[in-house]
């Protein structure tokens, strides 16, 4: 049980990030390489505003989400739209924007570890040995909100058909008269400020470092390869397979046999059907 | 003919200018080309691979272990290190090539990082996250009247530049020989060239085969210089240097991936070094990199074509004027 629930607050954030980084590459067809440094981004807003400053939790919460949104809008106009003819290139340019916001971080704040206070040290007692702390509770709430509300956006509002559509086929979509150059900027808003959303709530659970992202993205890489790249529900499924599995052989042999396990679980996922559990067309 | 005398001389006065860590560097920055350039033999085939430098660490680790725990002499427990990468390349062949494009990269960074956590994990015999300490180092030469000490970076930096300028001759006597055309085919006509009877398959295994054993030499190299590896040694983050060496530097050449070696590692190690920005480093690095892909894209290499064709045409301009 105990083991169930830490695999749930796993998922909550793991799923954020991921469900964020298929945003991206559906749209614009990009692997955002520097996605776990966002989310390390949204955990130093905490750091900053926060712990330093004494700001009100949730308003931190959403400054994490408009100011990583930001980055992430930033970023489409500085680097993946100038480079939309160039995959390998928006690769590596993500990757250098990922050595800037690692080093500007640990200019700013230093290597050494922040430890955030939490919010609330109250814990639902829901048996003897089953604890669920209200912070993670709050973690795993938020993620529940947040993919909820980007699933009401894709498939009700006229935006979200636009960005569906603009994924699907962009070619078609510009016929019908969408601008997919909008449709970039807000799925990398959306993507970013979810990986933004993510790291800010988790900040007071995990210890925030500037090296956080490099776990973060090598999870969300294989959840999206097993969910099917490209496929928001299959992400969402696969993170909390991926989180549930790795935290039972965490909990009973160790951390580096569950990590054999997860990429076992890709390879084999990618030897098998390289479309992923839930992936609708070969984007190869 | 005269360019080849002038860097030859240069190669070899290069280390007597330097500092004796820069002459460490020196040392390094010569197998680095070698991975790069072997590297550069698989992009032939329109594969990025994220596992290449595991594939290095293959060969160094199989190489340590063979001197360590058998007693093989170092030369030979090289080549036979750089072998097993080869044939740990073979093996991974028949998963990794069911894959294709970015699957293939995401494939062969999943297949790199099952291996590293190995070595990680079974601390018997790959020495757990510590890896393994005093590799025995590369033997003393004794020919009587001189005995090279290859301790010292200078003789060292000597013995991988031979080693290096044999091993690019190789591969570019491959890539100009009916295999080198056949994996260029492979890349932009696979479709075309299966018709044509070729196994496209094969040849992507050949071409993984060949750039893993060298880079496995690259890694015994390494392993018997500094005498010692361990798993972070090899991780994700030094792939990416290769990537971005690559890249920067354009594939399309043999020089391409080295002129981005070299002058990234110049940039990083001594220039940057020099200026004191130790924590700023990685920061002016990352930028250097979005703006040479934003500006450069088709890397350095590029560069150089246009300086030189840009000289031929001014030599060209003087010599009719004087007519």
């Amino acid at each position: 049980m105990q083991t169930g629930l830490n695999a749930l607050f796993a998922a909550a954030y793991l799923s954020l990030v991921a469900v964020g980084l298929v945003l991206i590459f559906g749209v614009m067809g990009v692997i955002n390489f520097a996605h776990g440094e966002l989310f390390m981004l949204g955990a130093y807003v905490v750091v900053a505003l926060y712990t330093n400053l004494q700001m009100p939790f949730v308003l931190v919460v959403a400054i994490g989400l408009i100011f990583v949104g930001l980055v992430g809008i930033l970023m489409e106009f500085t680097m993946f739209h100038p480079l939309r003819d160039n995959p390998l290139g928006g690769l590596v340019a993500s990757i250098g924007f990922l050595m800037v916001i690692q080093a500007s971080i640990t200019i700013g704040f230093g290597v050494r570890m922040e430890h955030v206070p939490p919010v609330t040290q109250d814990v639902i007692i829901l048996s003897e040995k089953v604890r669920l702390p209200v912070q993670r509770l709050f973690v795993i709430l938020s993620a529940f909100v947040c993919l909820t509300a980007l699933w009401l956006f894709l498939k009700k509002t006229k935006f979200g058909w636009a960005l569906r559509a603009s994924a699907q086929d962009p070619e078609a979509a510009m016929l019908q008269g969408i601008s997919t150059r909008t449709v970039s900027i807000i799925a990398m808003f959306i993507g970013a400020a979810l990986a933004g959303v993510a790291g800010s709530v988790t900040a007071p659970v995990i210890s925030v470092s500037p090296v956080i992202g490099h776990s973060v993205i090598v999870s969300a890489f294989i959840v999206i390869i097993v969910g099917g790249i490209g496929s928001l529900e299959g992400a969402v499924l696969a993170s909390v397979t991926y989180a549930f599995i790795h935290t039972v052989i965490t909990t009973f042999i160790d951390g580096v046999i569950a990590d054999i396990v997860g990429l076992s679980l890709m390879l084999l996922v990618l030897i098998i059907k390289p479309t992923g559990m839930f992936g609708t067309q070969d984007r190869v | 003919m005269a360019f080849i005398g002038l860097l030859t001389l240069v190669l070899i006065a290069l280390p007597h200018g330097l500092s004796y860590s820069q002459r460490e560097i020196l040392v390094v920055l010569t197998i680095n080309i070698l991975v790069v350039s072997s590297y550069r033999l698989l992009t032939l085939t329109g594969e990025w691979s994220l596992g290449h430098v595991v594939m290095m660490g293959v060969g160094a680790y199989a190489s340590a272990l063979y001197s360590k725990e058998w007693g093989v002499p170092v030369p030979i427990s090289m080549i036979i290190g750089a072998l097993t990468a080869g044939l740990v390349a073979w093996g991974l062949s028949f998963p990794l090539f069911r894959m294709k494009g970015f699957y293939f990269l995401i494939g062969s960074f999943a297949a790199g990082e099952i291996i590293r956590l190995l070595w990680k994990r079974f601390r018997d015999p790959f020495g757990g996250p510590k890896g393994i300490k005093r590799i025995d180092p590369f033997p003393d030469i004794d020919l009587g009247f001189i005995r090279i000490d290859f301790f010292d970076p200078v003789n060292y930096y000597y013995f991988t530049l031979i080693i290096v300028v044999l091993c690019l001759v190789i591969l570019w006597r491959i890539e100009k020989s009916l295999i080198g055309l056949t994996f260029h085919a492979v890349h932009w006509q696979d479709k075309l060239a299966e018709s044509a009877g070729v196994n496209v398959r094969d040849y992507r295994t050949l071409a993984l085969v060949i750039s893993s054993t060298f880079a496995g030499l690259a890694g015994t190299l390494l392993a018997h210089y500094i005498g010692t590896v361990n798993p972070n040694g090899f991780d994700i983050e030094q792939m990416v240097f290769v990537l971005t060496w690559a890249i920067v530097g354009g594939t399309t050449t043999l020089y391409g991936p080295i002129i981005g070696c070299i002058t990234l590692t110049a940039l990083n190690e001594i220039v940057l070094r020099e200026l004191g920005l130790e924590q700023g480093r990685p920061l002016i690095y990352g930028l250097i990199l979005i703006v040479s892909v934003l500006f450069m894209p088709k890397g350095l290499e590029d560069v150089v074509k246009r300086g030189v064709a840009w000289a031929q045409l001014q030599i060209v301009k003087e010599r009719t004027n004087g007519v």
